[in-house]
């Protein structure tokens, strides 16, 4: 994880000192760039016959637990998302 | 939501490609996955980096979101409990296989340690689903939930996986929130699973 946030911080650094000039076509290569990382994503899952195989039968359960999970944590982000709004009120800040 | 439709279209185009062709054993594919992720990070570090109010905008962002891994945490653990109520497993057993927050690759190993190999392999299909669900559905989570949502969602994977679309559907001053959180949810995972498998 060290690497890729380092490849993020030198991207930072690039775009810092370029931040006169103007760049191109960046956002489509970031899409460009999800739907490779998806599409190999999606073979190294295909490719593991033993995942394969399992997919039906403990796949529910994942699923299940997968879903409460996000699901309770997306509600508590969205409590404090609530109150803080609400303590930023008249500022109208973030 | 055309966006997500076409990702999930490569997701299993990549899926029937690994069935049906295997994987070639003179071809790394973690690699390969891994440089794409590197030249991803680097683009989406550029284009936060070259945009000039990146910086004003992260020195207005309010001190309150220093508690947003303690709610994913929580969160995550009381809804996966009560969703073992419908499985075959204990509250324990859930709360543990939620506690990898898409960390599949840890949480699976030290499942399958402690509590072989199928909860194991629930773990580790369980957190490739919330991975994929952050990937697809963040800017739906960000619309319904707000904007820390898809953060949340994403759990241990926000610093580097999941962060171009949290990216994309919270916006670019997200950017610095989105990797603490990930930094802080990642380091509690061997931590909590590890408790959580000895109860």
């Amino acid at each position: 994880m060290f690497i890729v946030i380092g490849f993020m911080l030198a991207g930072i650094a690039a775009g810092y000192l370029l931040r006169r000039c103007r760049v191109r076509g960046l956002s489509q290569a970031v899409t460009a760039l999800i739907w490779l990382l998806l599409f190999l994503l999606g073979w190294e899952v295909g490719s593991n016959r033993q995942l394969m195989a399992a997919l039906p039968r403990l796949g529910g359960e994942a699923l299940l637990l997968s879903t409460a999970g996000t699901l309770g944590s997306v509600l508590a982000a969205w409590a404090l998302w609530t109150v803080m709004r609400r303590k930023a009120g008249k500022g109208g800040g973030r | 939501m055309k966006g997500s439709l076409i990702i999930v279209g490569f997701f299993l185009l990549g899926m029937g490609a690994g069935r049906w062709c295997g994987l070639p054993s003179d071809w790394p594919l973690a690699d390969v996955s891994f440089i794409t992720l590197c030249a991803l990070m680097a683009c989406v570090g550029f284009s936060v980096g070259h945009d000039p109010d990146t910086l004003a905008r992260f020195r207005a962002l309010n001190p309150g979101l220093a508690l947003l891994p303690l709610c994913t945490i929580v969160g995550t653990l009381a809804g996966c409990a009560a969703a073992s109520l419908l499985t075959p497993h204990s509250a324990a057993e859930g709360m543990a296989v939620g506690a990898g927050f898409g960390y599949y690759s840890l949480s699976s190993i030290l499942i399958t340690g402690s509590k072989g190999a199928a909860l194991g392999t629930v773990a580790l299909i369980s957190n490739i689903i919330r991975e994929i669900i952050t990937l697809l559905c963040a800017p739906l989570l960000a619309r319904w939930f707000g904007t820390l949502a898809p953060i949340a969602a994403g759990g241990a994977t926000t610093a580097d996986t999941t962060l171009p679309v949290i990216i994309r559907s919270s916006g670019n001053d997200m950017a610095v929130v989105s990797i603490y959180h990930g930094f802080v949810v990642d380091f509690s995972v061997p931590f909590l699973v590890t408790f959580l498998c000895s109860l």
